[in-house]
């Protein structure tokens, strides 16, 4: 009954903008792999409303469906039974339209491809002149911080210049949308610090829908308007927890009592979904 | 230059997930396959045949004419059937002692690669074994080795059979060098690689222990250059039986599979010549199978995975 | 330095007492004065701790010297092999003394000149070998002709070696070579677009590696005839399966997350293959190309050997080794070695110019 809803589009606060959609909007979502001894539960009974320009973090331990959840926001992955649409539409539909751009957990760039093609690799594909290609990859890659990069391949950078050339190319063909799946997962704190801040600029500059995967607590906090807290077996959502931190964070704001008091109430939500499991 | 050519390929074995998931698929390919044979026969036979149609001045229907291209006595391309035929009266209705037994050809065939084949694996393991532990080996033989991979060792076939022949051996032995000859590379160059294959950390640890280089070659380098023996192996086998073929051909041998090869290609015998090449391609996969056996046997007790 | 010493003095021993043992050393001054030379540049090296560069200056005059001193001597009447201990010590002597400078060659920091002078200098004193002992021992030419000899035959003969090349390279083995990789490229591509032919495809496909397919050769011969397309057709069947096979298995190579960004990306069939899979597959297509160089080569030379024209390197082999001319035949093999290997290092060099970003190529 849930797939013949209309869309609800609450889309408050802003005004005049209500014709636009709600980035993503899952209804008694669910995914079941089927396995020969028992199926397994990856997402059950998602209810989740991100709306236009939000900052969204999935966290939780593994196997608590935050990728696969991801995936499926994506069209990676179909949903069993419920509803979701991506900007309105079904993902599939939007994955058409290139609504999203999609930064993995690691760089996932061609080997054979300099930094410069590598990011005029999507726009390749959706076909646009060679003129645009060059100015947008130039654009995108001084935005991460890469401009004078262009030319070099991607074995000769270190992992965060190659994961800040995959958000250039995520961001080169112009989505409304970032999906981020633990991008950062792989590098030392150091780097990863210097790129969550690199990133909160971005998102406050183009004030893009951002989602974001990861399992680090002050990270989600650090970075999101919105914090979605997840369980495993079966991947569902305990908790929704919505940031008063202001837009405009410096690293140091991760000492400020509002930010630890945010992070105690992460911490609790995913102690509190792993009580009865382990 | 060197370790950009011991980046050898890991041999390509086909897929080992599902073997009964593939059954559906290879069974229509090799399906596909014979009905193709089948379809060559009548149009590469067809014109034979409406010559003699046309010579005892016989009206024909197509199906005549395709009956008559899948039983003439010297096809151009035999049919399956008569193939088939053929290698099962001359395997299982004649004489293993007779000269027309295809089970006499083979085992003269399968005698030479099987000797060759253990003579190049001895060879191959000891040069493998010395390049590893020996630098001037590893500096001066080893890139030798590797260079004879580009070249065709098997053209010196005919004339190892004959030198050999001059110094008054004959028969089995030629055949079995030219074998071991052929076979030796691949196993060398894939036993370096794989007694090179422990990695920096595993080597450290055995260092950490103050092992001797022998130590260390039984309890680490020998356990790890298991698989990469053994898909050289596989490689070098079916090499070694080409070659055991190849050394059958150019003293116009009386015996063995390349014998069989060459009188009928000299008599146009085509059915003869099809059903040697069964019998060959039969011991290839066999041997390269059993091969495989030893190594899932061997990969079991050392624990590995499946 | 030092860890030399034992071999070194051995070695020198050894060219000692080859010197003295009977060989008709004093018969021929030259070839006695060059060992001569050798000897005490040999022991000079041992006793004297000279810089580095005279050391070496020292040992390349000790195995240059040494080396022309028993072919001068194998210029003279003789009696040499059994007779001759003497010069066999001698030779053992300069082995055992060039083997202690490869040693020594072979445990200096890895160096170009060291990569490339360790095996030639290996080859040459193989060589050398060879064409001592088969002089020395008065080898017959019909068993083993000597690496001069062979030269000799080489250049006498060479306007119709240069034309059986001609023959079974240009003609057979490059146009069944192109055919058979480029047949075995385009229904590797095709089999990957339909999953079902690919997975029947590819383990019947792999059973072939185990078939000795030169043996249709006989049959291609009947098909098309003595001359160069029945090789050619040879080589097509030959070259066909290792390219489908790794082909295939290099087009399925690319990793789940770089299929997902092509898949996030909306990119079709076509573009998927053309800027992803084709290009992981790059190093397993170059690695059937060069597998099927040398198969190429083989193939024809074989298949040569079950009938030909009056041309082509396979059948000048079989032909002259009737003919017990083993000289002209080892001339045949050693420009089929040049040209195989030519062959090989041309396709590697393509290879690292396209396939640079390689993890075994990167710098």
């Amino acid at each position: 009954m849930s797939a013949i809803d209309p869309i609800p589009t609450p889309a408050s606060g802003s005004a005049g903008a209500d014709i636009a959609p709600d980035a993503v909007v899952a209804r008694n979502l669910s995914l079941i792999y089927p396995a020969a001894d028992k199926p397994v539960v990856a997402l059950s009974d998602i209810d989740l409303t991100i709306r236009r320009g939000e900052f969204v973090s999935f966290i939780g331990p593994s196997g608590c469906g935050k990728t696969t959840l991801m995936r499926v926001v994506a069209d990676l992955a179909t949903p069993t039974s419920g509803s979701i649409t991506v900007n309105g539409v079904s993902p599939h539909a939007a994955r058409l339209s290139r609504a999203y751009g999609y930064v993995f957990q690691a760089p996932a760039l061609y080997a054979w491809r300099n930094v410069q093609r590598n990011v005029m690799l999507p726009l390749e594909i959706m076909g646009l002149p060679v003129a645009e290609r060059r100015s947008r990859a130039a654009r995108y890659l001084d935005m991460v911080g890469l401009g004078g990069f262009e030319r070099k391949f991607p074995w000769q950078l270190s992992g965060g210049m190659q994961q800040r050339v995959s958000i250039a190319r995520a961001l080169a063909f112009e989505p409304d949308l970032l999906l981020m799946d633990e991008p950062f997962g792989a590098l030392d704190e150091i780097t990863r610090d210097h790129l969550n801040e690199q990133l909160l600029q971005l998102w406050n500059r183009t004030g893009k829908t951002v989602i974001f995967v990861t399992h680090s607590i002050s990270e989600a906090v650090y970075l999101s308007t919105r914090i979605v807290v997840m369980s495993p077996r079966p991947g569902r959502i305990l908790e929704i927890i919505d940031s008063p931190l202001p837009p405009q964070r410096p690293l140091d704001i991760r000492e400020t009592p509002a930010f630890l008091e945010v992070a105690h109430r992460v911490r609790v939500a995913l102690r509190a979904g792993h009580s009865y499991d382990d | 230059m060197t370790t950009e050519i011991l980046r050898l390929p890991r041999p390509v074995t086909g897929s080992r997930s599902g073997p009964l998931r593939d059954a559906l698929p290879v069974g229509v390919v090799v399906l596909a396959l014979i009905a193709l044979w089948y379809g060559l026969a009548v149009w590469l036979n067809a014109a034979q045949v409406i010559d003699r149609f046309a010579n005892n001045d016989t009206a024909w229907t197509v199906r005549e004419l395709v009956d008559a291209t899948w039983s003439m006595e010297r096809p151009v391309l035999p049919a399956p059937h008569q193939v088939a035929q053929n290698f099962y009266e001359t395997v299982f209705d004649t004489a293993v002692s007779s000269k027309r037994s295809l089970v006499f050809h083979a085992g003269v065939t399968l005698s030479a690669t099987l000797l060759g084949f253990l003579m190049g694996a001895v060879l191959g393991i000891a040069l493998a074994v010395g390049i590893v532990h020996l630098a001037v080996l590893d500096r001066s033989l080893l890139p030798w080795i590797i260079a004879s991979q580009t070249i065709p060792i098997l053209a010196i076939a005919p004339m190892v059979v004959v030198v050999l022949g001059n110094l008054g051996f004959e028969g089995l032995l030629p055949k079995a060098i030219i074998s071991m000859y052929l076979c030796f590379f691949p196993i060398t160059i894939g036993v370096v690689k794989g007694l090179r294959a422990p990695d920096p950390l595993q080597l450290d640890l055995m260092r950490t222990y103050n092992a001797t280089p022998t130590q260390t070659f039984w309890k680490l380098r020998l356990p790890t250059a298991t698989p990469f023996l053994f898909a050289s192996l596989k490689v070098a086998i079916a090499t070694s039986l080409v070659g055991a073929i190849v050394g059958e051909l150019p003293t116009g041998a009386q015996a063995g599979l390349g014998a069989r090869l060459l009188s009928g290609s000299y008599y146009g015998q085509t059915v003869q010549i099809w059903s040697a090449l069964v019998m060959a391609s039969l011991i290839g996969v066999l041997l390269v199978f059993l091969v495989g056996a030893v190594e899932r046997g061997v990969g079991r007790a050392m624990g590995a995975a499946r | 330095m030092s860890r030399l010493r034992p071999t070194a003095t051995v070695a020198a021993l050894l060219l000692a007492t080859g010197l003295v043992a009977p060989a008709g050393w004093w018969t021929d001054g030259a070839a006695a004065a060059l060992a001569l030379i050798a000897l005490a540049a040999v022991v000079t090296g041992l006793v004297w701790r000279g810089s580095t560069v005279t050391d070496h200056g020292l040992a390349a005059l000790a195995v240059l010297a040494g080396a022309v001193a028993p072919l001068l001597l194998l210029r003279g009447e003789g009696p040499f092999g059994a007779e001759a201990p003497g010069l066999w010590i001698y030779v053992a002597g300069w082995l055992l003394f060039l083997w202690s400078r490869l040693d020594a060659l072979a445990h200096l920091p890895d160096s170009t000149t060291a990569r490339v002078l360790a095996p030639v200098l290996f080859g040459l004193a193989l060589l050398y070998l060879w064409q001592v002992l088969t002089i020395g021992f008065g080898v017959p030419q019909v068993l083993l002709p000597s690496p001069a000899q062979v030269g000799t035959a080489l250049t006498k003969r060479f306007d119709v070696l240069w034309l059986d090349f001609q023959q079974t390279f240009f003609k057979s083995v490059l146009s069944g070579y192109v055919i058979g990789c480029g047949a075995g490229l385009v229904v590797a591509v095709i089999a990957d677009r339909f999953g079902f032919l690919a997975r029947g495809l590819l383990p019947v496909c792999t059973l072939a590696g185990a078939v000795p397919i030169v043996g249709i050769a006989p049959i291609m011969v009947m098909w098309f005839g003595f001359d160069w397309q029945s090789k050619a057709a040879v080589v097509v069947v030959v070259t066909f399966f290792p390219m489908l096979v790794n082909a295939l298995a290099g087009l399925r190579s690319a990793d789940a997350m770089q299929r997902d960004l092509m898949h996030s990306y909306a990119a079709g069939h076509w573009q998927t293959l053309l800027k992803l899979r084709l290009p992981t597959a790059l190093p397993f297509i170059f690695n059937a190309l060069k597998i099927n160089s040398t198969l190429a080569m083989i193939s024809a030379i074989v298949a040569e050997f079950f009938g030909s024209p009056i041309l082509g390197l396979g059948f000048r082999i079989s032909a002259e080794v009737a003919r017990l001319n083993v000289d002209v035949v080892w001339g045949a093999i050693a420009i089929a070695a040049v040209a195989g290997s030519l062959f090989y290092g041309v396709i590697a060099a393509v290879e690292r110019m396209l396939t640079f970003w390689h993890p075994s190529y990167r710098t």
